[in-house]
């Protein structure tokens, strides 16, 4: 039942990553461009899923537990730091360049567009050479 | 290359994403972070007890292009780019930025924002001003 929770949550992302226009790397791009194409269905996506998400986890944290593990993990960091701010910088930018982030990039795979089969070994690369060269890891997750 | 505007299927959407993230929550009391989910798999440090979960929730990930396929008959996923170099470059991008600014669009745009946390709050506006300054010079200074 944990793991259909799981597989059903995954899912649904990817499915909501289809209909809202996120696996459409042009589209990505236009919501970018303000003084060009501009495209705003994107920022919908985010509304969306904040009007789900924000009542969701308020409901849902008002259990003690969640309902198939012991104990809630939230990140409890508050202070902004300067990796916090160049690694977003850093992410903006292949985000702009591609049209692509890591959720909608792992829902195209299957279909291997040649972007995609490109982008992924890439970004598994930069995630691994960040996790060599940002050590200590600092564990946002403590709770 | 112009998209149309689609605020109520973007919405809808966004709606399934949000779904998605309170079912994580409500059934494993975990942040749906997809850069997390996915640098967790790579070395040198494996949450291996973690890892079966991960890998559950890719799967999920995965299977949503073939399946909305097989129901719709039409192929969800639109092309990228057709310069490989400039994806190459993309991905790696990403993929160090958002290990080491700790989340992406998930996790701090969707998640983050949801718990009113100010680093996710900052940490979207930052992405979303350096990738709209990067748009803008692809397209008009570059010319791509």
């Amino acid at each position: 039942m944990h793991f259909l929770s799981t597989l059903f949550a995954g899912l649904f992302f990817g499915t909501g990553l289809i209909l809202s226009g996120m696996a459409n790397p042009t589209k990505v791009q236009n919501f970018l461009d303000i003084f060009g194409t501009w495209d705003p269905s994107l920022a919908f996506v985010m509304g969306g899923a904040i009007l789900v998400t924000a009542p969701g986890f308020w409901w849902a944290q008002k259990r003690t537990t969640p309902f198939f593990h012991d104990m809630f993990h939230l990140p409890t960091r508050k202070d902004v730091d300067a990796r916090l701010i160049i690694g977003a910088a850093v992410f903006g930018i292949g985000w702009g360049l591609g049209g692509l982030c890591p959720g909608p990039a792992v829902t195209s795979l299957l279909f291997a567009t040649p972007g995609v089969l490109i982008f992924i070994p890439a970004m598994l690369v930069g995630m691994t050479v960040a996790k060599f060269t940002v050590l200590p890891p600092r564990k946002v997750i403590t709770t | 290359m112009e998209t149309e505007f689609t605020p109520i299927m973007s919405l809808l959407g966004g709606a399934l994403i949000g779904l998605s993230a309170v079912i994580l929550m409500a059934s494993h009391g975990r942040v749906a972070g997809i850069s997390g989910i996915v640098s967790r798999v790579l070395p040198p440090v494996i949450d291996t007890k973690r890892l079966p979960q991960g890998l559950t929730f890719i799967a999920g990930l995965l299977l949503a292009a073939p399946l909305w396929f097989g129901f719709f008959g039409q192929v969800p996923i639109a092309a990228t780019s057709s310069k490989m170099a400039l994806l190459g470059l993309a991905g790696i991008l990403v993929g160090y930025g958002s290990v080491l600014g700790n989340g992406c669009t998930s996790g701090h745009g969707v998640c983050g924002i949801s718990r009113f946390s100010v680093r996710s709050m900052i940490a979207t506006a930052t992405f979303m001003v350096t990738g709209a300054v990067t748009v803008f010079i692809l397209r008009n200074i570059v010319g791509g």
